[in-house]
């Protein structure tokens, strides 16, 4: 389907989105970092400026545009060195927003999706646990029936947007004994009395991507809050996971050519013993490893893109999407931080902000250990 | 046992207690300060650790050397790394120069006091424009009658805002390269003298690293180091024991964060088992340690060639190099390990993460490291 998608309407649409992103966002960056969070509004700006969700359907609210041009918005953000909001917007308009678009009933499509097109709403989704990271299984927050309603009680943690959002999908098991079977999803209003968000965790890098403790303690949820069927949580998850993975592969990719780009232009202003750093033979053979390895894991990401959008992305290529390009994006904001000297340990020099927050995109969306095993079962089977 | 393992041993436990009092339970705050408080030099001064190998008539325990790396080694291995490094500036780096350089007078001047903690110490040769290249030095010292008259400006000094003493270096003969260097031991409480703000870094924030600026400052030439024009080979001369330092440093840590992670990964569960149970966990521990009791025995060797003063720059290039990328990888895949707690404030592996990025780069780059090496191969 990649073919028709025209691509100088998309180069247009780039073009506005990185206009955008240089008056809304950069002048202000740095001041959202020290801080640990976005402002609220900024979700209200990026949705009035036609920035969030942007594959939704019309009716939904959305635009309808190719899943390109959502892709498009997060590898701006992440390529302009944007990594924590990067994060951010992907988890409201590639996970959360899709799993009601593909999922929700017609209310729940109504009752949300417009309002995260226009970024009225913030949304997050709550899978992890203290004791259950990858491993979903081992999860311990219960959704018990009770009438019309569920009670939801537990806790988790490591959710992006927690701090703004409005909106939580929240894994929880409605049957305790039946293991992944046992799995639903709630779309939950982050007003309704027993639910609590706890601290805006500290992290080494990502500063302005609030990542929260969240609590439910007795929270009723009314039944009409579940989506599709109860018990099929993570069969859904399943399901929507490669397009979570693909574009935090995606984002990576964009993240590399950011920080190349950066490295490239440093080396050919800093001189070093009489000459400058772009002449010396190690700066030219590592920046032809760092490109070559960008080049490679471009072309399969760009791949995986279309199978996506012609439904044919299974679970071990997104894996391997994710997997390669992020740990591609760690090599290269690790050899471009080098290539800076002790200007690259400062935060004044924004090399040290992609080093910093590439870090954690082989951890989130699944560690790149989790791809392996994923990618080994495919090939070698289960053990 | 040995009259020298007994010292040893008396010397690490000395250590560890001075540590676990005085640091330990304040860290975290120096950490978030962005600094370290003054007066805990004079507080390691009056507890016998600082110039722990100097001679005792400046007031030193005139320990082995071993002892002063052990030093560093402990405060790395407990993740203290911007306190490792001011500490291995101030008595192991500018100790030893003045030690070896510098005139009776300026011993007499200078030792006491910064054993006792009452002077701190910076070494300041990076400029702005000239990193590892030295030759490419800006800051000049201009003889005059009544002294030398420094002007120019340093960067990434460490101990840099809190240093009463500070070693520049400055070429007091700008057409002659390197034969044109000179160093001098500079009271930063004279005129001309000024500091920038504190240098923010992704790591090892406790310790203080900052510009600083140098306006027709007037030393008197008492204030030479050793003789004019020879700077640069004083540098090159004291380099294999500050890269021993780093040395220790990297050994120290690696040590301290294959701790916190074998702790971990035995008691976090995922999928129905330990971490530790995973193959992929026993075989990144196992490279782990192959990787550093390598690292370790060549450590040793090199002690022992620089207490024959046989350690040569390639012996120091070579040691710094891989011990230095060693503690990368292995905190990098440490923090793997952690999963997305590695990623928090919260887990002390992902400071010592943070902190290890530096130790590639300060005291000479790799890429001068393999430079070093290969002119000891192929010539220049």
């Amino acid at each position: 389907m990649t073919n028709f998608v025209d691509q100088e309407e998309l180069a247009l649409f780039r073009a506005s989105v990185i206009k955008a992103l240089e008056t809304e966002v950069a002048p202000h960056y740095e001041a959202w970092e020290k801080s640990g969070v976005v402002p609220r509004e900024l979700w209200n700006t990026l949705g009035d400026a036609g920035m969030l969700c942007v594959d939704i359907p019309e009716d939904s609210g959305g635009c309808e545009a190719p899943f390109q041009y959502s892709v498009v918005v997060g590898e701006e953000l992440a390529r302009m060195g944007f990594g924590a909001l990067s994060t951010n917007v992907m988890v409201h308009s590639d996970i959360v927003a899709p799993y009601i678009s593909h999922l929700g009933n017609e209310a729940q499509k109504q009752q949300w999706l417009p309002k995260m097109v226009s970024g009225e709403v913030v949304g997050a989704i709550a899978m992890t646990e203290p004791g259950a990271g990858s491993d979903l299984q081992a999860m311990r927050t219960s959704a018990v029936r009770d009438g019309d309603d569920y009670i939801l009680n537990g806790s988790k943690t490591f959710i992006t947007n927690g701090q703004h959002a409005d909106m939580v999908i929240v894994a929880a098991k409605t049957d305790p004994s039946a293991g992944a079977k046992g799995i639903s999803l709630f779309l939950v209003d982050t007003t309704l009395p027993g639910y609590s968000k706890g601290r805006n965790l500290d992290k080494i890098g990502q500063h302005s991507g609030d990542t929260s403790e969240l609590f439910f303690s007795d929270m009723r949820v009314h039944a009409s809050a579940l989506v599709g069927e109860e018990g099929k949580g993570f069969i859904y998850l399943m399901q929507e996971l490669p397009r979570e993975r693909l574009v935090i592969g995606a984002l990576g990719v964009a993240a590399a050519r950011g920080a190349l780009d950066l490295t490239i232009a440093y080396t050919h202003e800093r001189e070093l013993f009489g000459q400058k750093l772009a002449q010396i033979q190690n700066t030219r053979f590592e920046i032809a490893r760092m490109e070559t390895d960008y080049q490679v894991n471009k072309a399969f990401v760009s791949q995986c893109i279309s199978q996506y959008e012609a439904g044919e992305l299974d679970a071990p290529t997104a894996s391997m999407a994710k997997y390669s390009a992020t740990e591609m994006q760690c090599r290269v904001a690790d050899g471009c931080l080098q290539l800076f000297g002790g200007y690259g340990y400062t935060t004044e020099y924004p090399i040290s902000r992609a080093f910093m927050d590439a870090r954690v995109q082989r951890i989130y969306g699944g560690t790149s250990e989790v791809m392996k095993e994923i990618i080994a079962r495919s090939v070698l089977g289960r053990v | 046992m040995s009259e020298h393992q007994e010292d040893a041993e008396l010397f690490h436990s000395m250590i560890n207690r001075v540590l676990e009092k005085e640091v330990a339970p304040f860290y975290e705050q120096w950490e978030e300060q962005s600094a370290i408080p003054r007066s805990l030099w004079n507080t390691l001064g009056q507890a016998g650790m600082l110039g722990i190998d100097m001679p005792e008539e400046y007031g030193g325990a005139q320990a082995s050397f071993e002892i002063s790396q052990l030093a560093i080694e402990e405060m790395a291995r407990k993740g203290f790394a911007g306190l490792a490094g001011g500490y291995n500036i101030h008595a192991n780096i500018v100790m030893p120069y003045i030690l070896h350089i510098g005139t009776d007078a300026q011993k007499q001047r200078y030792l006491p006091d910064m054993i006792s903690g009452d002077v701190l110490s910076a070494i300041a040769m990076t400029e702005p424009g000239a990193g590892s290249d030295l030759a490419a030095m800006r800051t000049t010292a201009q003889r005059t009658d009544e002294g030398y008259v420094i002007n120019g400006a340093k960067v990434f000094i460490t101990n840099g805002l809190q240093a009463e003493l500070v070693v520049v270096c400055a070429k007091t003969d700008p057409a002659a390269g390197a034969k044109g260097v000179s160093l001098f031991l500079v009271d930063t409480s004279l005129p001309g003298f000024s500091r920038g703000k504190g240098i923010r870094k992704i790591g090892q924030h406790a310790s203080d690293t900052a510009e600083l600026f140098f306006s027709d400052l007037v030393v008197p030439h008492g204030a030479l180091l050793g003789e004019e024009g020879k700077g640069f080979a004083y540098l090159m001369q004291e380099l294999p024991r500050e890269r021993l330092g780093v040395g220790a440093q990297a050994v120290g840590a690696t040590e301290g964060v294959l701790e916190i992670t074998l702790e971990y990964v035995q008691q976090r569960q995922a999928f129905g088992q330990r971490v530790a149970d995973f193959q992929n966990t026993r075989f990144k521990l196992a490279e782990a340690r192959a990787r550093l009791e390598v690292a370790k025995a060549y450590l040793k060797q090199c002690i022992a060639s620089y207490h024959k003063g046989e350690m040569g720059s390639t012996e120091a290039a070579i040691l710094k190099l891989m011990l230095t990328e060693m503690q990368c990888d292995i905190a990098n895949d440490c923090l793997q390990l952690f999963g997305g707690y590695g990623y928090t404030l919260e887990y002390p592996v992902s400071r010592f993460f943070v902190d290890a990025r530096v130790q590639t780069i300060y005291a000479g780059t790799s890429e001068i490291m393999k430079e070093v090496i290969a002119r000891s191969m192929l010539g220049k």
